[in-house]
């Protein structure tokens, strides 16, 4: 019991992860979360403003309902299955991380700085939750899958599209944290 | 009752993302900054494994549940989208930390502001829609 309330090491995450995409694929499915985003349009009425949100969105509960369920496993994963270890990060992470005024890195999941009510409630801390989301829903969209859809799941069909898509992400992502995150959280 | 199958599937994704740490801003950070091994592992492990249960499944021809060959489904080409849809991704996922899987289960360990990057994460996708026909591809 133990190692299951102390943190998973990546060889034991990394290989349950495949197992949730094979399952679904077991069931006929594909393995994607970005497209609960497009089916929540199409429920909210997106059709009506564009062509794209026009389809069957009823076939597509299923993976809403494994969202659904993914938000209970969040709660069950911190309520009963945690010891509330730190997070291991690397050292050199953390002093990156104390430069840019982040108090405590790893001591939680996510870093008050950034999503703490008293932070988002603010002009600054509001612009870059609604910023971050709404980059990641548009570019998840655009490149038509998201780290699921394209880095674990297309990747594993080999699918080139996939690996451009990859290649995307991570300019953007090395941007962001190396050059604009710097930017947004200076001391 | 046929829904439950994938609530299960979900509940188990959502505990393996939550310990596996994947779901942490500072997991994030430290994958984009090379720092540590551990999210490169755990896709790095994962992609591996998916690739070669996927040859199996294809060269043996596993049937699905319902019966029919398991086929998979291709994703779309094209050079532009794939890189610039990826790069304005990779911007939001590493301001926000979390990717479109993630940002529900974070909802669920408790951490609510989460809903707003969920709602501007819809709204994204939304205007995407509405654009698609203008963007290239």
């Amino acid at each position: 019991m133990e190692l299951v309330l102390a943190p998973w090491p990546w060889y034991i995450s990394g290989p349950l992860i495949t197992l949730v995409m094979l399952i679904l694929i077991y069931f006929g499915k594909t393995f994607g979360m970005s497209s609960n985003l497009k089916t929540l349009c199409s429920i909210g009425g997106a059709g009506k403003y564009a062509d794209f949100f026009k389809y069957d969105w009823k076939a597509h509960r299923w993976n809403l309902v494994v969202v659904l369920g993914a938000i209970i496993g969040g709660f069950l994963a911190v309520q009963f299955l945690s010891d509330g270890s730190p997070i291991n990060l690397s050292g050199n992470t953390i002093e990156d991380l104390e430069i840019l005024g982040f108090q405590d890195p790893g001591n939680a999941l996510l870093p008050s700085e950034i999503f703490s009510w008293d932070v988002v409630l603010g002009i600054k801390g509001m612009a870059v939750l609604i910023i971050a989301g709404f980059l990641v829903g548009f570019g998840t969209r655009y490149a038509g899958g998201c780290t699921s859809g394209h880095a674990i799941y297309g990747l594993s069909n080999l699918q080139k599209p996939s690996l451009i898509a990859v290649v995307g992400f991570f300019i953007g992502g090395l941007i962001m944290t190396h050059f604009i995150l710097p930017l947004i959280f200076t001391v | 009752m046929k829904f439950l199958k994938y609530l299960l599937v979900g509940i188990f994704f959502g505990i393996v993302l939550v310990k596996s740490e994947a779901v942490s801003w500072y997991r994030i950070y430290e994958m984009f900054k090379f720092q540590s091994f551990h999210m490169y592992g755990i896709i790095g492990s994962s992609v591996s494994l998916g690739v070669l249960f996927i040859w199996l499944i294809k060269k043996l021809g596993v049937k699905s549940i319902k019966g029919e060959k398991i086929k998979t489904v291709p994703k779309e080409k094209g050079l532009t989208r794939n890189l610039l849809g990826g790069a304005i991704f990779g911007l939001g996922w590493a301001l926000a930390g979390t990717c479109p899987g993630p940002m529900f289960v974070l909802v669920g360990t408790g951490v609510f502001s989460m809903l707003i990057v969920i709602a501007a994460a819809i709204l994204g996708t939304f205007i995407y829609g509405v654009l698609k026909n203008k963007l290239p591809h």
